[in-house]
C-alpha cells in the first residue's frame, strides 16, 4: 500500500483519472439540470450512468491498490463470479447442465485464481481453454442430455472464458516481474484501464459528432466506422502519450495502445451480439440491483489477456 | 402460536437470499399488512424461503407456508423446521390428489380448506403453492382447487400472484447443491373470485395471473 502511494508517476496517473471524472460528473449533472440542453434525456442518463460505472471502477482500482496483489486477486475472484453470475442467469441452460454449471462456479473459477495467484503461468493460460474445454462437454455427457449439447458446451465455455479466464489477467497483471520495472505493476493496470474506456468513450463521441456508416446495426446501432476509427486513433494518441508510466517506449506504448482499443472494440460488439441474441438490452437492465458488470467490462475482456500475453513476452522474460 | 420470528428462520432466510441473490420487485400492489394470500409458481425447494425472505420483516412474522405434511413430517428434522422454526401449516396433500373414492377426496379437501382458514385466522398471511408440487420451471402448471376454496370463504383476504423466476435452476428437483445464479421475484396485481365465476375457470385465471409475471424471454 505505502509502495503505491510512494508511487509518485502511478499518483500522478490516478490523480488526473480523477481529476477528469470530477469534471464529468460536474458536466453531467448540467446536462441532467439543463432542460434546454444539446442533447436528450436518455443520452444524459446514459452520460450519468457511465461516469457512475467509472467512479466505481475507480473505487474497485484504488482498493486493489490498498489490498495488494493477493487481496486484489480476491477482488476480482469476487468481481469474476458476480459477471458469471449475470451472464449465467440470462444465458438459458437446461436442467442437465446443473452439475457442469456447480463446477463451473465452484471449481473451475476459483481453481482459475488460485494458479494466477501461483503465478503458475503455463498451467492458468491453459487452466480454462483447453482444461475446462475438456471438462465441461465430458461432465454435460455424463448427465445425459443431448438436446442442443453443442450449443449448451459453448455457452457455459463462452461464459467462463470471457468472465473467468479473460478477467484474471487483469490480477494476473499485478504478479509480473518486469525487470527495471518492480513494484509498478499496478500503473500497467490502470494504463490499460484508461486506454480502454477513453476508447469507448472517444468511439462514442466520434460517433455522435460525425458517424455515418453503420458498422453491424443489427449488433449495435450505436456503432459506426467514423466513431471506430476516430476512437482508435484518438485513444492510440492518448495511450501513447501516457508512455513515461510505462515500461514502454512511445512507439512501443503506441502498439500497445493500438492492440487494446482494436481488442476494445471487438469485444464490445461481441457481447452487444450476445445480448441481442438472447433478447436483451442490456444485463442491467434486466437485473436492476446487481446487474451490469457485463455490460462494463465488456469491452475489456478480450484485451486484458492479449495485453497480458505481449506484456509478458515482450518485457517479463 | 407464538409471536416473532424464529432465529433460525432469520438465518436460511439470510443464507437463500444470498444464494439467489433474488431481486424483488413490486409490480402490481405494494408491501403491506394486510391479510393476504401470496401463491406462487414452485419448482425448487428453496422457494419458500426465498418468496418468505423477499417480505418486509412486519409482514414476514405473520406469513406461514403451506407446506405438504407427508414430506416435511417424514424426518424429525423437517418436522422441527417445519413447525417450530416457519410455523408452517401442514396439509395432507396426498389424499387430495390421489383420492381413493370421492367421498373420502371430498372429506379430506373440506379439513384441509379448514385447516388453511384457521392458519389464516384473523392477523395472519398464508403462502402457497397451488401446484402441489415442484415443476420442471418450463411454464406454471396447472392449479389444484385450494386456492379457490379459500378464497371463497375468506373474500376479505388479498390474493397476491407472485412469479418466482430461476428457482429451478438454482436447486432444480432432485439436486442437493445450488447454482448460485439470480432468481427473478415478481409480486403482481391480487386477484379476487368474480361473482359467477366457475372454479375452473378462477384457477385458469390465477395460474395466467401468476405465469404472466415472468420477466426474461417473455418480450
Amino acid at each position: 500500500m505505502l509502495a503505491a502511494i510512494l508511487d509518485f508517476k502511478l499518483m500522478l496517473l490516478f490523480g488526473a483519472v480523477l481529476c477528469l471524472l470530477v469534471i464529468l460528473t460536474v458536466i453531467g449533472r448540467i446536462l441532467k439540470r439543463d432542460p434546454d440542453s444539446m442533447v436528450s434525456r436518455p443520452t444524459a442518463d446514459n452520460f450519468n450512468a457511465q461516469i457512475a460505472a467509472w467512479w466505481k471502477i475507480c473505487v474497485v482500482f484504488a482498493l486493489s491498490l490498498l489490498v495488494g496483489p493477493v487481496g486484489s486477486l480476491f477482488l476480482f475472484a469476487i468481481l469474476s463470479f458476480l459477471a458469471l453470475r449475470e451472464y449465467m442467469t440470462l444465458v438459458p441452460t437446461r436442467r442437465g447442465d446443473h452439475r457442469t454449471l456447480f463446477w463451473s462456479f465452484f471449481v473451475i473459477m476459483p481453481l482459475q485464481y488460485y494458479l494466477v495467484g501461483l503465478q503458475w503461468y503455463n498451467l492458468f493460460a491453459i487452466m480454462i481453454p483447453v482444461m475446462a474445454c475438456i471438462f465441461i462437454p465430458s461432465s454435460i455427457a455424463v448427465a445425459g442430455d443431448t438436446a442442443h449439447f453443442l450449443e449448451r458446451t459453448t455457452k457455459i465455455q463462452f461464459g467462463l472464458m470471457v468472465c473467468g479466464y479473460c478477467l484474471s489477467h487483469l490480477p494476473a497483471l499485478l504478479l509480473l516481474k518486469i525487470p527495471g520495472f518492480e513494484g509498478h505493476d499496478a500503473r500497467l493496470l490502470l494504463y490499460l484501464g484508461i486506454v480502454n474506456q477513453m476508447n469507448d468513450l472517444l468511439q462514442y463521441v466520434w460517433g455522435k459528432l460525425i458517424g455515418r456508416h453503420k458498422i453491424a446495426w443489427r449488433v449495435n446501432p450505436d456503432k459506426t466506422w467514423e466513431g471506430a476509427l476516430g476512437g482508435l486513433v484518438s485513444a492510440t494518441a492518448l495511450g501513447t502519450l501516457l508512455w513515461w508510466a510505462t515500461p514502454f517506449t512511445p512507439l512501443q506504448s503506441a502498439g500497445m495502445s493500438f492492440t487494446i482499443c482494436i481488442l476494445g472494440f471487438a469485444g464490445g460488439l461481441v457481447v452487444s451480439a450476445i445480448k441481442r441474441d438472447i433478447g436483451i438490452k442490456d444485463f442491467g437492465a434486466v437485473i436492476e440491483r446487481r446487474g451490469g458488470i457485463l455490460d462494463r467490462i465488456d469491452s475489456l475482456c478480450f484485451a486484458a489477456p492479449i495485453f497480458f500475453h505481449l506484456v509478458r513476452y515482450y518485457f517479463a522474460p | 402460536m407464538s409471536e416473532g420470528i424464529h432465529p433460525i428462520a432469520s438465518l436460511l432466510a439470510a443464507v437463500a437470499r444470498g444464494i439467489t441473490g433474488v431481486q424483488v420487485q413490486w409490480a402490481g400492489c405494494e408491501p403491506d399488512e394486510r391479510q393476504r394470500i401470496y401463491f406462487a409458481n414452485h419448482t425448487s425447494h428453496l422457494d419458500f424461503v426465498v418468496l418468505w425472505s423477499a417480505l418486509p420483516s412486519e409482514i414476514r412474522a405473520y406469513a406461514r407456508p403451506i407446506a405438504a405434511k407427508d414430506y416435511w413430517e417424514e424426518t424429525p428434522l423437517r418436522r422441527y423446521l417445519a413447525e417450530n422454526v416457519f410455523k408452517a401449516v401442514l396439509v395432507d396433500r396426498g389424499a387430495v390428489s390421489k383420492p381413493n373414492s370421492h367421498e373420502e377426496s371430498k372429506f379430506v379437501g373440506r379439513s384441509l380448506i379448514e385447516d388453511m382458514a384457521a392458519a389464516l385466522g384473523e392477523r395472519n398471511s398464508l403462502i402457497l403453492f397451488p401446484e402441489g408440487t415442484r415443476g420442471t420451471g418450463e411454464k406454471v402448471g396447472e392449479f389444484r382447487g385450494g386456492l379457490y376454496h379459500l378464497a371463497v370463504r375468506r373474500p376479505d383476504v388479498e390474493l397476491v400472484p407472485v412469479h418466482m423466476e430461476n428457482m429451478n435452476r438454482i436447486l432444480p428437483k432432485g439436486e442437493y447443491l445450488p447454482v448460485p445464479m439470480l432468481s427473478l421475484l415478481t409480486f403482481g396485481k391480487p386477484i379476487q373470485v368474480e361473482p359467477c365465476e366457475t372454479k375452473h375457470a378462477f384457477l385458469e385465471r390465477a395460474r395466467e395471473s401468476v405465469s404472466s409475471l415472468r420477466r426474461i424471454g417473455s418480450a
